[in-house]
């Protein structure tokens, strides 16, 4: 286990690696040096930028040296956890994170946790009552959930509240509780109002999480270790739930690997169109002002976000089976 | 296995000799099997027909669309869709055919002040086919002016899906979308199987450090949030490019993420196949390794091919929708689903032009629709798979 641990790390730390690289490319793609566009665009709205606050970030960026400086100038940087200055909001990115990355994580995690329990019991109905109403019923609502696009999906629920009921879905509180302490109630408000973001983000990763285990469960169903338990006398019910269910999630367990990447991009959109306090409309606002720094640290977080996610399902998953943990799956 | 399939297949062949090929009577080929297999899919054939249907919009858009999409009315912002009637009645009472809509009247809605358009009964609006409107080039190619129908009044208004912001017609709109919105999933996929076939087909070929290499790569790529990263991608665009360049660089940012999953497969089948027999016989007999691929390896996973390609052509899709819609994809004047659910994005807007979302409607259509052809191609894929 250890060695599979250590083994792990150590490609998690070289993909970080690629990322931060990927990232860097990203941040130098818009022509021109940030720093130029950015005084071009001070002066394009009449303000003044004093000389010495140039100097001062050129010196921070290494604007004027070779590339592979200005790349480890820049991971020096988000290593210290200097993720630099946002120029659009004039707040140090630092504390843009501390103020949202809370609410992310939270509806992120929410989404995940409502999507394995809404998908597990659906999967393993579907699949012990194949060809029945409600596992049609099921499949029917899967395929939409793969075919509508989150943002339509939100708009769509937005209208509806709007108009038959007259609640606007839209933000993560009430204006009262927006810049209040933590309370009870506006834990409450909160609770209120997270489900919308929460049942948008949910369905396409649920849908996908239903195939998935239903194909499975189909599979382990007719093998012949299903049929002993029946024959023994054990209880329907109690021989599916012990034997094949348990099996059949396994598969599953390693499918955190992608829905995490599918949760923080869908969370993206939605949050966007629903207008919440998350890190995603402060990444599209960056991306859009060509705010290069921050949308960079902003993606780098995101990327470190995922690949923590699927390391906890990778060990997961070695814990689990021990085929994985001994090196004969995962080693190739 | 082999001889109950080809009884099988000799007992649904007409008796006309005609139609059979080879020394043995009743073989079919592979891809005979696999139309057949194809059609067994009952939802996969309906999905075919709407997509037909798509495709047929799109070459045809600019013949199809009532009204001149870019063309903005200030005089009809907002204006509600118009239903449309085919039987009209005249002062007698006499019934007769004769498509026609309403016209509008505005009324100032009490409360916000504002004013709004209603559908106005008393005046009737009648169509015609082939009318003469805005001037287009037919498949880009013959200039024409010929409309299948319009109002027989050029100056009278049609909208039958309602008007967006500017008064412009949101039907010519949508249909002017398809065609952009089919061919950014069509181009893209045609892209990333370009890099996939070549990538991974010489990952699975030769093995090896290029092989190990391409692994990583592509788990590197497939652990990454997409969205975010293509978003950023298409932010560096500079904003002065043509529409044109915008659209050819959004769908090559489209595929640079999209090409892993093609890739994967047809590293798959190229292990797999390397060590069939025939391979080696080839190989042996002295012929070059890129006519052992060409000749020998690729028909053999072809279908396969398709099938993954199909797959993924919804997929580039809705992610075009999603950058457009986000406002980093394509910019207006190109008209894409995206584009168009751009104008959605507030629930006051919303609120008072429902219709705006209907390109969401063809979306969901149309990605619908192509899983299921995917569906019914990757069951039809492998004919000789029970």
């Amino acid at each position: 286990m250890t060695l599979y641990l250590v083994r792990r790390l150590v490609t998690m730390l070289l993909t970080l690696l690629a990322l931060s690289v990927v990232v860097f490319v990203v941040i130098q793609l818009p022509p021109g040096d940030f720093i130029t566009s950015y005084i071009a665009r001070l002066s394009g709205s009449g303000e003044t930028i004093d000389q010495a606050v140039i100097d001062t970030l050129r010196e921070r960026y290494q604007m004027d040296a070779p590339i592979l400086a200005q790349y480890w100038a820049w991971l020096k940087g988000m290593l210290h956890g200097e993720f630099g200055y946002s120029f659009e909001m004039k707040l140090p990115v630092a504390q843009i994170f501390s103020e949202r990355i809370g609410i992310s994580l939270a509806v992120e995690l929410l989404a995940v946790v409502v999507m394995w329990a809404v998908a597990i019991p659906i999967g393993i109905y579907s699949a012990v009552r194949q060809y029945s109403i409600g596992d049609y019923f099921a499949t029917v609502i899967g395929f939409f959930g793969l075919a509508v696009p989150n943002f339509l999906f939100a708009l769509v629920l937005m209208y509806i509240c709007y108009v038959w009921f007259g609640v606007t879905i839209t933000g993560l509180f009430s204006p009262e509780y927006m810049n209040a302490k933590w309370s009870l109630d506006r834990f409450l408000d909160f609770v209120q109002h997270v489900w919308a973001p929460v049942l948008v983000i949910a369905t396409a990763g649920t849908a996908q999480l239903v195939r998935v285990l239903r194909a499975n469960l189909l599979d382990e169903l007719n093998k012949p270790y299903v049929l002993t338990a029946r024959a023994k006398g054990l209880e329907k019910r109690k021989v599916i739930m012990r034997y094949p269910v348990r099996v059949a999630m396994n598969p599953l367990v390693s499918t955190i690997g992608w829905v995490l990447p599918t949760v923080i991009s869908s969370s993206f959109v939605t949050a966007i169109v629903l207008n919440l306090p998350t890190l995603s409309p402060i990444l599209l606002r960056a991306l859009l002002s060509q705010d290069m720094y921050l949308a960079g640290a902003l993606i780098l977080f995101m990327g470190v976000l995922t690949m923590i996610g699927t390391l906890i399902s990778d060990l997961l998953l070695a814990w689990i089976d021990p085929r994985i943990r001994l090196g004969m799956v995962g080693a190739n | 296995m082999n001889s109950t399939i080809m009884t099988e297949a000799a007992a649904d062949l007409p008796e006309d000799s005609s139609t059979v090929r080879g020394t043995l009577a009743g073989t079919e080929s592979q891809w005979q099997l696999i139309r057949r297999r194809f059609r067994q899919h009952r939802m996969a054939r309906v999905s075919l027909y709407i997509l037909i249907l798509f495709a047929f919009c799109a070459v045809f858009a600019n013949f199809l669309a009532p009204k001149d999409p870019l063309k903005v009315q200030a005089r009809y912002t907002y204006a509600p869709p118009q239903g449309l009637h085919f039987i009209d009645r005249d002062e007698n009472g006499d019934w007769s055919f004769r498509p026609h809509v309403y016209g509008y009247k505005v009324e100032v809605e009490p409360e916000a002040l504002r004013r709004v358009f209603v559908i106005d009964p008393s005046k009737k609006i009648y169509l015609n086919w082939f009318v003469e409107g805005h001037e287009y080039k037919l498949l880009g190619l013959f200039p024409s002016n010929i409309h299948l129908f319009g109002p027989e009044r050029k100056r009278d208004p049609l909208y039958l899906l309602g008007s967006d912001r500017l008064g412009r017609d949101m039907l010519s709109r949508l249909l002017l979308g398809t065609r952009i919105s089919l061919s950014v999933g069509i181009v893209g996929v045609v892209l990333s199987l370009f890099f996939g076939v070549l990538i991974g087909g010489l990952a699975g070929f030769y093995g090896g450090w290029f092989d190990a290499v391409t692994q990583r790569t592509i788990e590197f790529l497939r652990s990454l949030p997409t969205i975010p990263l293509w978003m950023a991608l298409a932010s560096a665009m500079p904003s002065d490019w043509s529409p044109l360049r915008v659209y050819f660089v959004i769908t090559l940012i489209l595929s640079l993420l999209g090409w892993t999953e093609l890739a994967r497969v047809v590293r798959g089948r190229f292990l797999a196949l390397k060590d069939e027999d025939y391979v080696a016989a080839a190989l042996y007999d002295g012929a070059s390794h890129i006519r052992v691929v060409m000749r020998h390896m690729v028909p053999a996973f072809t279908s396969h091919i398709i099938t993954a390609a199909s797959l993924a052509i919804p997929g580039m899709i809705l992610a075009e929708t999603a950058l457009s819609f986000l406002g980093l994809g394509l910019q207006s004047p190109v008209v894409s689903w995206g584009v168009l659910l751009q104008e959605a994005q507030n629930i006051r807007v919303l609120a008072t032009a429902p219709w705006l979302l209907a390109p969401g409607l063809a979306i969901v259509i149309a990605v619908l629709a192509m899983n299921f052809v995917g569906d019914g191609l990757r069951d039809a894929a492998d004919p000789y798979a029970r």
